[in-house]
């Protein structure tokens, strides 16, 4: 075994380790703190096969901040465990029949008889100084820059789907808005009002009798 | 590296659409103030236009782009104008319908631009990834919009359900097209077909994938089994915007199977028309017989709509360009009676009352004899009895599997659509042979309504008499 491999198993294997912890452990913070380490393990792995724009992505854009809001979000809500586990045993037998059924076949088409390295070839060894970044962005703005841009509008949608789901204006005797129009418009007029009245004489103020 | 600059004449209407969705997006916040009516009328303005852009660079030859992720072809425009004016009619219907519910918002209508932007790429996508990101562009749209009337626990309940079930049916289509990709190495439609002909590909690979592509799209057609989302999704949504994904995106859906299975692995047909013909039987018998036992209208039209998905994907079994003619012009004519119906919904509907119960239709005829017999024309149209134009639908593909040697399959097709007549014809008796329980006449919502419902229901009757042209729009751009 060389180095290399043995990095290689030695990721893989905390990668698969963090993920069944992930599914298996009760408590969602730390799912989610084992769902971190799975990426940074996933990361390594794609440094390992040269793409180490791609790993430190991973790590800064998930494990960074996804994952952080994601925390955020688990920790505001009060999820209630045992109502989610209803019925766990009782379709245990069932998903353990489908998941092994479903295992062995993607065992079948994906194990080294169909993606071995005689079928896929080895990968290329780039040298040292070769920039996986540069490489991206030449494909990414070149050949893939309709997709790219596709891909902004989508970013797009999701901000205003976002936005329009969660914005509520409360009705305007409850809550004041600034109308920028309104306030732009306005004009002397309408906040000074001139009244011209006749001169009167009050009447002088009865002092109160003050009975104790 | 040389880059050359991409010829952007082809995609001029996807960018013009862009262009004015975006405006309007931002154009809304001050509009929406003071003319309330002003985005509607944007957003029916960059429909037309994209229309007659589309129309004016109308071409039948296929023109490739950026890098061959985009397709122009005589397919893709045909398409594309049939989605265009089925939007025009979802977004009339609408703007009554959301200001009587109190959710009259610019954001419907730019997303509803934005999803049937999504479309458009669909529809154009020569490329898994082009294909991919705009199926999620309209889906994400489709999502929100469900979701905007947030005070009915109804319509939060369907959305939560279709993006649940959409973001896994994502899932499962990425997966398949990861796998096609593990094993051609292209991405690009073209390419994968060459490479999968030459036999250069393994072949369990590719088979693989074709199972996870075909359940991807099995969920996003509605087809069964993968349908459990369709009923309460049309059923809790909003009519407008049952309205609006219950006809655009069965074309778009159309387009991506069509592009997927037949543009880019047909050399696979052995692998996926199995698992079509399992789905067609299943949709058909199980949409026709859970249809029966509606009270809903919206339900049973969403039963309905999986009954039909099965006799769609009759024309991709039958494999020949022919029978995926037929399938083109089954969906084309789906989307039209399927804007009539559920406009006819929205045009009866007022505040607070939905009218989407059948026993809503109770005495009809006598409350408004000519909405009665729009309906009445919908309904044959749906049930496909001639000389309507859902008949010669049904005809043709029928046809198609007959010609490819599934007679068994035909006549699986015809047991359904006479038992399916049943519910059908039980709308148009309720209308016309029951007393109505509320006296009085009964008006659509505004004129305008009145006019688009009779168009399109008229539609069906001239286009059923007239069968030839649509038929042979169909025929003539998958054969050219």
């Amino acid at each position: 075994m060389t180095f290399e491999q043995l990095i290689f198993y030695v990721l893989a294997g905390i990668a698969v380790i963090a993920s069944l912890m992930m599914i298996s452990v009760n408590n969602p913070v730390k799912a989610a703190l084992w769902l971190v380490l799975a990426f940074i393990a996933t990361a390594g792995v794609w440094i390992t096969a040269q793409a180490e724009f791609l790993g430190i992505v991973l790590i800064l854009v998930y494990a960074g901040a996804v994952m952080v809001l994601f925390l955020f979000v688990v920790m505001m809500l009060d999820i209630n465990l045992v109502k989610l586990k209803e019925g766990f045993t009782r379709y245990l037998p069932i998903g353990v029949l489908a998941s092994v059924a479903i295992f062995a076949m993607m065992y079948m088409v994906l194990g080294p008889a169909h993606f071995g390295l005689d079928k896929t070839g080895e990968p290329i060894k780039f040298s040292a100084d070769h920039s996986n970044t540069t490489m991206l962005g030449l494909q990414l703005y070149t050949v893939h820059a309709y997709a790219f841009i596709l891909a902004a509008v989508l970013l797009l949608v999701g901000i205003v789907a976002a936005i329009a789901l969660t914005i509520r204006r409360r009705p305007t005797h409850e809550v004041l808005y600034q109308d920028i129009d309104k306030q732009v418009k306005v004009q002397a007029k309408d906040r000074f009002k001139m009244v011209k009245m006749k001169a009167t004489k009050e009447e002088p103020i009865k002092k109160k009798k003050e009975d104790e | 590296m040389n880059f050359v600059i991409p010829d952007f004449m082809p995609a001029v209407p996807e960018i013009v659409l862009l262009a004015l969705a975006s405006f309007i997006l931002i154009a809304d916040t001050v509009w929406s103030k003071r003319y309330v009516n002003a985005t509607y009328y944007a957003t029916q303005f960059t429909l037309l236009l994209v229309g007659v852009l589309i129309l004016a660079s109308f071409t039948t030859d296929t023109v490739v782009t950026f890098d061959q992720s985009f397709v122009r072809d005589a397919f893709a425009d045909v398409l594309k104008i049939f989605i265009v004016i089925v939007s025009l009619g979802v977004f009339l219907f609408s703007r009554e319908y959301l200001k009587q519910n109190d959710f009259y918002k610019g954001e419907f209508f730019t997303l509803g631009l934005f999803a049937i932007l999504g479309m458009f790429v669909m529809v154009s996508s020569y490329n898994f990834i082009t294909l991919f990101v705009g199926l999620e562009i309209m889906s994400l749209a489709m999502y929100a919009m469900i979701a905007m009337q947030r005070d009915s626990s109804k319509a939060t309940e369907a959305a939560i359900k279709y993006f649940v079930l959409g973001a896994l049916a994502t899932g499962l289509l990425l997966y398949g097209l990861s796998m096609i990709y593990g094993a051609t190495g292209s991405l690009t439609i073209p390419e994968v077909k060459a490479i999968v002909e030459a036999g250069k590909a393994d072949s369990v690979v590719l088979a693989f994938g074709v199972v996870f592509i075909v359940i991807g799209l099995g969920f996003k057609l509605g087809a069964v089994p993968f349908h459990m989302w369709v009923p309460d999704v049309y059923h809790g949504s909003p009519t407008a915007v049952t309205l609006f994904i219950g006809a655009a995106p069965k074309i778009a859906a159309f387009a991506i199977v069509y592009r997927l299975l037949v543009d880019g692995l047909p050399g696979l047909v052995i692998d996926w028309q199995p698992l079509l013909i399992i789905m067609a039987v299943l949709s058909m018998v199980v949409g026709t017989v859970i249809a029966i036992a509606q009270t809903n209208f919206k339900r049973l039209l969403a039963y309905s709509g999986i009954a039909h998905i099965g006799f769609l994907l009759l024309g991709f079994i039958a494999a020949t360009p022919e029978g995926y003619s037929a399938a083109m012009f089954y969906v084309l004519v789906y989307a039209l009676t399927s804007v009539a119906a559920f406009g006819m919904i929205i045009a009866l509907a007022r505040t607070g009352f939905e009218f989407d119960e059948i026993k809503d239709f109770k005495g009809l005829n006598q409350r408004n004899p000519w909405l009665a017999a729009m309906m009445l024309i919908i309904m044959f149209s749906m049930a496909g009895i001639p000389p309507f134009i859902g008949f010669y639908a049904k005809l043709v593909v029928l046809q198609e599997v007959i010609t490819a040697g599934f007679v068994w399959l035909a006549i699986v097709g015809v047991v359904t659509a006479v038992a399916g007549a049943f519910y059908y014809l039980r709308v148009v008796k309720v209308m016309y042979f029951d007393s109505a329980e509320v006296e009085g006449e009964l008006k659509a919502t505004t004129k305008e309504m009145a006019v688009a419902v009779s168009v399109f229901s008229l539609a069906l009757l001239v286009l059923g008499l007239m069968p030839a042209w649509l038929m042979s729009v169909a025929y003539n751009s998958l054969l050219v």
